[in-house]
């Protein structure tokens, strides 16, 4: 009979609580296996291919600062982004929300030009959250307000940062100097992130990823908010009944993320950058939502994620250079890991069945 | 270890004699141990610099690394695919390693991937978009042995020289063509970023348009991108509606051929010949030759007499070459294009020669008068022809 072979899925009644947390090594694993594959039909070694991709990059002490430099924003924004998708907010314009924080944090370097002040840097950090929540915030009052879907005026909002951005770059924060060329002035020194290892990109904004990573943790297991955030994610009708506002939970998780992702974009125009461009990101607040997804939504698998993740860029250049392989490798790469992430995920919680529903009981 | 050595026996001995021999003796022993230490030191300097030398002129060809670092993918069949055309075109030439890495974000990454060319053993660094300005300038400083070109910026180091080609001239041609075959007299023009580089495109082919056919009007269409196919086929899609019957674009993907040759309207090429993407539409096209530079750049870095120096060649030099005419443009066309084009080469001709109004019709530029270099590099207003403002 035809219905017996088309397979179907068959929600698990106790999903393996060690496979949850095991899938993330389980798709590396698979992604491994699978590029093996890849490299030898295109003719690489992949023993070679792999030492490129994973351990070259990071080789070297200046391999190791430049992958923490890479991983600060995917991982500050993953792990605000972790909180909201566990209540069940889905922000995901934290690219817009990073762009108005570098453009909060670039126009405050660019007010004090040429001046000094140890308040300088610290003014540019608070500018970017200020920044990345105002654009959040935007979000969260339409959803509240008028019940518009987040994912929808989140991701919107995003292009019109992007505009207001190049706008602004045109215009009044364009470097007067710069024949016309849509670039702002070089930051001065005392509107540049200190620098943590001599030589290197090494800038404090990595230490205050890491500091995101810890608080994030706290916030989720030992604080209400996290216990509310939890409940709302997990259970909205239970959470409504013990008393949580849900438009609470919404603002406070989407301000959170917004200003993080806004004060990641403040270290980066004035960390690695040092300048506001037309494209200060490379879509980082797109691909901190993967990170948020391979760290499982915990604030230490997204730390290793977010690692993960900016070694495979740095990878993909290695390769590039050393193995001329192409950077659409990069790509594949990405796509197989989080396909397979998605794909094992799905078997956790369902089984497959063949035939009719409650055919087999 | 061995020089310190020297100096110490000689001080300790003019110490000695000065000891034995009164203040006269004293002082010659001085004088001379001074000289002698000022004679080694002379000749450990020497010594130092041939074999620095040595080993700079030691590098054979076949030792020599260049990198390359693409704005856009390899197969965009414009900017960057023209770089890597000319990237393997040096590496037959002469012979030498070559690497590029493609499609590198003009942010914070430019400056890592410059980075680990240059650690990697790179002796010459090509970095080929305005963005990679600041960060070329930030490696360079790092690494002073390395030399690092610089395509369309305006900072230079010692270490740091800057490339770009008179692309205008191509555009004087481009203009006289479209203003002679246009029917609607409306030439649409794709933009990418409103910098003086596109800024001067556009002018130059407005300028050359009106001069054969003086009704002809330029819209321009923003896409701010540089490679963007969808935007730049929506951008060719928005213009023809508007009554444009020639398409150009200052982008580097070949969508907007492929949207011409699909509605039927004429088309030049931007970067490379694009006319397998519309063959029976492109007219002409400009074609960025960076091979000869790129040879000789490296042949200079080879032999020892590189230097920091600014290039702005054009279709004289080879830099920009236009391609094959199509076979719809009819003869008298092709015999004033050339026209066009012998007198660019033989200098009497200039595509920025006054008379040029403004907008508001007001002259510029008067008539005997042409813009110069500096003019150009900085151009941000458009000539009288063109429709709407650049965007500020």
């Amino acid at each position: 009979m035809l219905p017996r072979l088309i397979p179907r899925l068959e929600k698990r009644q106790t999903p393996s609580k060690a496979m949850i947390y095991l899938s993330p090594l389980l798709a590396i694993f698979l992604t491994l296996i699978s590029s093996v594959v890849l490299f030898l039909i295109m003719n690489v070694s992949p023993l070679e291919a792999l030492h490129a991709f994973f351990i070259k990059p990071i080789s070297t002490i200046y391999g190791l600062t430049e992958l923490a430099v890479k991983a600060t924003p995917l991982v500050l924004i993953g792990v605000a982004l972790s909180l909201g998708f566990r209540a069940g907010v889905w922000n995901i314009g934290a690219e817009g929300q990073l762009i108005l924080g570098g453009i909060f944090g670039g126009a405050t370097a660019l007010f004090f030009y040429e001046k000094t002040g140890f308040y300088i840097i610290p003014l540019i950090l608070i500018a970017g959250v200020v920044g990345g929540m105002l654009w959040a915030g935007i979000v969260a009052f339409l959803r509240t307000k008028f019940n518009a879907n987040e994912i929808l005026t989140s991701l919107m909002l995003s292009y019109v940062a992007s505009l207001l951005l190049n706008l602004l770059i045109h215009g009044p924060l364009k470097d007067p100097d710069g024949f016309n060329f849509p670039e702002s002035r070089l930051f001065s020194d005392s509107a540049l992130l200190p620098i943590l290892y001599d030589g290197t990109r090494l800038h404090i904004g990595a230490i205050i990823a890491l500091l995101a990573v810890g608080l994030g943790w706290i916030l989720l297991s030992r604080t209400l908010l996290g216990y509310q955030i939890k409940v709302t994610g997990d259970a909205p009708a239970a959470g409504e009944y013990a008393g949580f506002s849900h438009s609470k939970i919404i603002w406070i998780t989407l301000l959170l993320s917004g200003g993080v992702a806004g004060l990641a974009g403040a270290i980066e125009v004035s960390g690695p950058i040092g300048q506001l461009l037309p494209t200060i990101s490379p879509g980082y607040g797109f691909t901190a939502i993967i990170v948020a997804y391979v760290g499982r939504l915990h604030p230490v698998g997204v730390l290793f994620a977010g690692l993960l993740l900016a070694l495979t860029y740095l990878g993909g250049e290695t390769a590039q250079i050393s193995l001329k392989l192409p950077i659409a490798v990069t790509g594949v790469f990405q796509g197989l890991l989080l396909f397979f992430l998605l794909a094992s995920d799905v078997l956790i919680h369902y089984r497959i069945q063949f035939g009719k529903q409650g055919a087999i009981a | 270890m061995k020089l310190r050595n020297i100096l110490a026996v000689l001080i300790a001995s003019a110490a000695l004699t000065a000891c034995g021999g009164g203040e006269k003796a004293a002082d010659k022993a001085k004088e001379a141990a001074t000289e002698t230490a000022t004679k080694v030191t002379e000749t450990v300097k020497e010594k130092v610099t041939e074999k620095v030398k040595e080993v700079v002129k030691g590098k054979s060809a076949a030792d020599t690394k260049v990198g390359f670092v693409y704005v856009g993918p390899v197969g965009d069949h414009g900017w960057s695919y023209e770089h890597d055309q000319s990237r393997q075109a040096l590496e037959k030439a002469l012979g030498v390693k070559t690497t590029f890495v493609e499609s590198v974000p003009e942010g914070a990454d430019a400056e890592r991937v410059i980075t680990q060319l240059a650690n990697d053993g790179n002796d010459v660094i090509f970095t080929t978009s305005f963005g990679y300005m600041n960060p070329t300038l930030k490696v360079a400083k790092k690494f002073p042995n390395v030399r690092f070109e610089h395509a369309t910026g305006y900072k230079r180091a010692d270490n740091v020289s800057t490339y770009s080609a008179r692309f205008y001239e191509g555009r004087a041609i481009l203009g006289t063509i479209a203003g002679k075959m246009t029917k609607s007299n409306i030439i649409g023009y794709i933009g990418s970023f409103p910098i003086p580089e596109v800024i001067r495109g556009i002018d130059a082919m407005t300028i050359a348009a009106r001069k054969v056919n003086p009704n002809v009007k330029v819209k321009v269409v923003w896409v701010n991108s540089w490679f963007d196919p969808g935007k730049e086929g929506d951008a060719a899609k928005a213009l023809i509606d508007q009554g444009a019957d020639i398409i150009t674009q200052h982008t580097d993907s070949p969508a907007p051929l492929q949207v011409a040759e699909k509605r039927g309207v004429y088309a030049f090429g931007q970067a490379s010949d694009m006319k397998s993407f519309a063959p029976t539409k492109q007219l002409t096209s400009i074609i960025d030759n960076w091979s000869d530079y790129y040879i000789a750049r490296t042949k200079a870095a080879i032999d020892g007499s590189w230097k920091s120096t600014d290039t702005w060649d054009g279709i004289k030099a080879g830099m920009v070459v236009m391609a094959p005419y199509g076979d719809a443009v009819p003869a008298d066309v092709r015999e004033m294009a050339d026209k066009v084009k012998a007198s660019i080469v033989d200098g009497s001709f200039h595509p920025f020669q006054g008379p040029i109004k403004n907008q508001k019709g007001e002259l510029v530029v008067k008539e005997g008068e042409t813009l110069g270099d500096g003019d150009l590099a900085k151009l941000n207003w458009y000539v009288e022809g063109v429709e709407g403002s650049i965007p500020k």
